[in-house]
């Protein structure tokens, strides 16, 4: 019996040891579970060449400069197109909320000016919920603002006017590889010929395997549902190569592709150029982006 | 002497069960360092802390994704590049003060105490030992302190590019307000 005593004391003790332990143990089990929500499924709001899933948070403006040069097999006379620099998107690209961006551009492919929109509709989680994949709407309205090559005629403004919508769908699987589909729509009010579709109709892929913390290799290809032979023009399937580079505060992404455009109409309906050929162009994207609107945060108690 | 044993021990268990823990789940941490080109700052307003009073034990959990910067971009880089939270999604401690006797906790007023113990960041962890104070007030207990941490003691790599940017050392900031746990 005198022994029992100790024996409890004897328990007891190491129970005051692990203190911390049990305090720790108590913390967990007083935390909520929270949703954590996958970040930087891609580096930028695009891919390559067309919009990847993510967006501009809230109050964060994206100055974006794009190029793309002359196509490589124009010869060494052109240095393989990098004399060509005639080819500018400038874009002005913000979030409105976390769940919705806006932005404008004007490209140098046809004099197009561009607007449009993207909402994050579902975004992948774990935690408290979970959520497999992210998936995003975009909308944007093409104006080309070339001359109209017969002014005789009637000219409709709205001729110059064209749709895209998409439904970006992506999932990061870890932290080296990200996936996205991309079901695309495009109405053309206005196309060169009778025989040439005004609505077309495509399916994107798009990847990106990180190599480094700030340096990945992504890919980017748009399959065209509607049967090629049936244009005017010769089209082909864009795909763009290339990699995301990641300093301080700017993206670059340069790359290869066979598509001239930079906006969605032109890339997936417009592109002529095919990699069989050599008509492969280099392009890059810088992406700075800046603050113009911080977050409100509860002050420190 | 077999009554003093049984008392000894049933004071023990008295105090073990009325253990006198204080817990908050919405704490302040922050962080701040000054460079020439932009100050790095963030605060994470959901630390989740407890405070044993009748030891001086003190432990502490922050979520990483739950620090948050002016420059989205920042905290994105902050998660992916620094502190990966996505695998490592917690930073913690577990220490002590080490003056407990120094502090009377029934009575209001500010008391300096010294605190040691453990910080776990990015998986790595080093010995820390801190000034702070603790400040007893009715129907609680504020704790915060002021000291600095070296990123690379954890692990923390930063690459040569953005190196410059960063001062050597962050300036981290400690804010509890405890509330006394409720026993069952």
């Amino acid at each position: 019996m005198k022994r029992l005593p100790l024996i409890i004391l004897l328990i007891l003790i190491p129970a005051g040891i692990f203190a911390q332990d049990d305090l720790m143990n108590l913390l967990d089990q007083n935390s909520p579970k929270e949703i954590n929500y996958t970040t930087a499924t891609f580096k930028s709001t695009r891919v390559l060449n067309g919009h990847s899933i993510e967006r501009m948070p809230a109050g964060q403006l994206d100055v974006r400069i794009s190029h793309r040069f002359g196509a490589i097999n124009s010869g060494a006379y052109n240095f393989f197109g990098l004399d060509q620099f005639t080819n500018v998107r400038l874009g002005l690209e913000y979030g409105i909320t976390n769940w919705l961006m806006i932005g404008v551009g004007r490209g140098s492919y046809e004099k197009t000016f561009d607007g449009f929109a993207k909402f994050s509709v579902l975004r992948q989680s774990t935690g408290a919920k979970v959520m497999p994949l992210s998936l995003s709407v975009f909308s944007s309205v093409a104006l080309k603002s070339l001359k109209f090559t017969d002014p005789a005629r009637t000219n409709y403004f709205s001729s110059r006017l064209a749709y895209v919508a998409q439904i970006l769908i992506a999932r990061k699987f870890n932290q080296s590889f990200s996936f996205q589909l991309t079901p695309t729509y495009i109405h053309r009010n206005l196309v060169a010929t009778e025989f040439d579709p005004n609505d077309l109709m495509s399916i994107g892929a798009g990847g990106r395997i990180k190599l480094s913390k700030r340096i990945s290799f992504n890919a980017e290809y748009y399959y065209l549902v509607n049967p090629k032979t049936y244009l005017s023009q010769q089209v082909y399937n864009p795909l763009s190569l290339g990699f995301d580079i990641e300093t301080g505060g700017h993206v670059f992404q340069l790359f290869f592709t066979n598509s001239v455009a930079m906006i969605e109409k032109g890339i997936i309906g417009e592109t002529t150029g095919s990699w069989a050929k050599g008509d492969i162009h280099f392009g890059f994207n810088i992406s700075r982006v800046f603050t113009l609107k911080k977050e409100k945060k509860p002050v420190a108690n | 002497m077999k009554r003093l044993t049984f008392i000894f021990i049933l004071s023990f268990l008295f105090l073990a069960g009325n253990a006198q823990k204080y817990m908050t789940k919405n704490g302040y941490i922050g962080f701040f360092s000054h460079t020439p080109m932009e100050d790095i700052k963030a605060d994470n307003n959901q630390v989740a802390g407890v405070l044993d009073i009748s030891t001086g034990d003190m432990v502490f959990q922050a979520l990483i994704k739950s620090f948050h910067f002016d420059r989205a971009l920042m905290e994105e880089h902050f998660n992916e590049n620094y502190m990966e939270s996505d695998k490592i999604p917690k930073a913690s401690f577990k220490g002590k003060i080490t003056n407990p006797a120094s502090v009377n906790f029934t009575k209001n007023g500010v008391y300096e105490v010294t605190v040691e113990g453990d910080l776990t960041i990015h998986n790595a962890t080093n010995k820390i030992s801190t000034k702070g104070t603790i400040e007893v007030v009715t129907g609680g207990i504020n704790a915060s302190s002021k000291f600095k941490i070296i990123p690379e003691d954890y692990k923390i790599t930063i690459p040569g590019v953005v190196r410059d940017k960063f001062d050597k050392s962050m300036e981290v900031t400690v804010n509890m307000k405890y509330a006394p746990v409720e026993n069952k």
